[in-house]
C-alpha cells in the first residue's frame, strides 16, 4: 500500500473540519472540528516522518498535541464565561458589535 | 523488547487491511461530526475519529504518538469537551437556521474544491525518493528515539511549550474564576427571606410526598387536611413525565375500606 493514503485521508478529515467551523452554530461542535484540523495535520506530519525516515515529524506532532491541548482548555473555558454571560452556546449570539 | 509497530509497519498487507477498512469509518464518522445534530453525537464520533487516528498512527511506526493520541484525545480533552457539554446544556440542538443567506452552500462548495485542491496535489506531487520507512529511526525503539530529538534539537521548542502548558492553565483559572458582585446570602439571610417572600405555607419547608401507612412512595402526593392532594409535595419532574399516583383512593373514607378488605 502506497503511504500517500494517508495523506488523502488527512487531506479529507482537513476538509471535513473545516467545514465545520464555518457552518455549524455551536461553538463546542466548531472547538471539535478544529480538533478535527489539527489531528489531520498530525496524521500528515506522521505519515511524511515515515515516508522521510526519521523522527522529526512526529516530534512536530507532538509538540502540535501539547499546542492542542492547551488551545482545548482556554477555549472551553471562553465558551464557559460567554455562557454565563449569555446562556447560550451558539456563535451567533456573541455578536456585542452588531447592536 | 519488540516493537509491534515496526511489525505491523514492515508486512504490508495488513496494514492495507487495516487501512481500507478503518479510513472509511474514520471519514464517515467524520461526517457523521460534521452533521449531527447533538453536540453529544458529535463528541461520540469524535472521539471514534481519533482512535483511529491513533492505530494509524501506531501502524506507522509512532507507537508513542499512539499511546499519546488515545491518553491526551480521547482520554482527556474529549473529556474536557464531554464535561462542558454537560455543563451548558446536553439538550441544547444546534439551531440548523442560516444566519448569514448563502453562508452554507458557498462555504461547502469553497472547501470540498479546496479539499480537491489539496487531493489532486498530492496526487501530482513526487518525492524524488520512494518512502523510507522507519525502521532505521526506531532501531532502538521509538520512545528513545523521540526522546533523544526532543531533549537535543527541540529542546529549546519543548521549554517554550512548557511555559505555554503553564500559561493556559492559569489562563483557564482566569477565565473560569467567577466573581461575585454581591455579599453571599447567609442562612440568616435566606431565613428572613423565606418568610417575608411568598406565601407563609411554604415558609416551614415543602410537604413530603406520600400517605403515611398506605402508600408513601414518592409519586403520590401527600393529602393535605382537607383531603386534597397537595401538588407540592411531588417533584415537577415526576409530573412532567406524568408518572405521578392519583392519591384520591387513599383518602380517609376509601381508606378504612381498603383496610377492611385486607382483614
Amino acid at each position: 500500500m502506497n503511504s500517500a493514503n494517508y495523506l488523502y485521508v488527512a487531506a479529507l478529515l482537513f476538509t471535513i473540519g473545516s467545514i465545520g467551523v464555518v457552518v455549524r452554530r455551536n461553538a463546542i461542535v466548531v472547538f471539535m472540528c478544529i480538533e478535527l484540523m489539527l489531528n489531520a495535520a498530525n496524521l500528515a506530519f506522521v505519515t511524511f516522518a515515515r515516508i522521510n525516515g526519521n523522527l522529526d515529524g512526529q516530534v512536530m506532532a507532538f509538540f502540535t498535541m501539547v499546542v492542542a491541548a492547551c488551545e482545548v482548555v482556554v477555549g472551553l473555558a471562553i465558551i464557559v464565561t460567554i455562557y454565563r454571560s449569555r446562556r447560550s452556546a451558539s456563535v451567533d449570539d456573541a455578536s456585542l458589535l452588531k447592536r | 523488547m519488540i516493537n509491534l509497530a515496526l511489525v505491523v509497519g514492515k508486512t504490508a498487507a495488513p496494514e492495507a487491511t487495516m487501512f481500507w477498512i478503518l479510513a472509511p469509518l474514520a471519514i464517515i464518522a467524520a461526517l457523521g461530526m460534521l452533521l449531527a445534530k447533538k453536540a453529544v453525537h458529535s463528541a461520540i464520533l469524535m472521539a471514534w475519529v481519533m482512535i483511529t487516528l491513533a492505530i494509524f498512527y501506531i501502524a506507522q511506526g509512532a507507537l508513542f504518538l499512539g499511546i499519546v493520541q488515545v491518553v491526551v484525545y480521547t482520554g482527556a480533552v474529549m473529556m474536557l469537551f464531554l464535561f462542558i457539554l454537560m455543563l451548558v446544556g446536553v439538550d441544547s440542538a444546534d439551531s440548523l437556521k442560516e444566519t448569514i443567506t448563502g453562508l452554507r452552500p458557498i462555504a461547502i462548495l469553497a472547501f470540498v474544491g479546496f479539499g480537491g485542491l489539496i487531493v489532486s496535489l498530492i496526487g501530482r506531487a513526487t518525492l524524488g525518493h520512494d518512502a523510507v520507512g522507519l525502521d532505521a529511526a526506531n532501531a532502538n525503539g521509538n520512545v528513545p528515539a523521540l526522546a533523544e530529538l526532543l531533549f537535543s534539537k527541540y529542546v529549546w521548542a519543548f521549554e517554550v511549550v512548557s511555559a505555554l502548558l503553564i500559561t493556559a492553565a492559569l489562563g483557564a483559572m482566569v477565565l473560569a474564576h467567577n466573581h461575585r458582585v454581591t455579599a453571599k446570602p447567609t442562612q440568616r439571610d435566606l431565613s428572613i427571606l423565606r418568610f417575608r417572600t411568598g406565601s407563609l405555607a411554604s415558609a416551614a419547608g415543602l410537604p413530603n410526598p406520600g400517605v403515611y401507612a398506605l402508600h408513601n412512595a414518592v409519586d403520590v402526593p401527600a393529602l393535605l387536611p382537607d383531603g386534597s392532594a397537595a401538588p407540592t409535595s411531588i417533584s415537577a419532574m415526576l409530573e412532567a413525565r406524568g408518572d405521578v399516583i392519583d392519591s384520591s383512593p387513599f383518602q380517609l373514607g376509601q381508606a378504612e375500606e381498603v383496610e377492611g378488605e385486607d382483614k
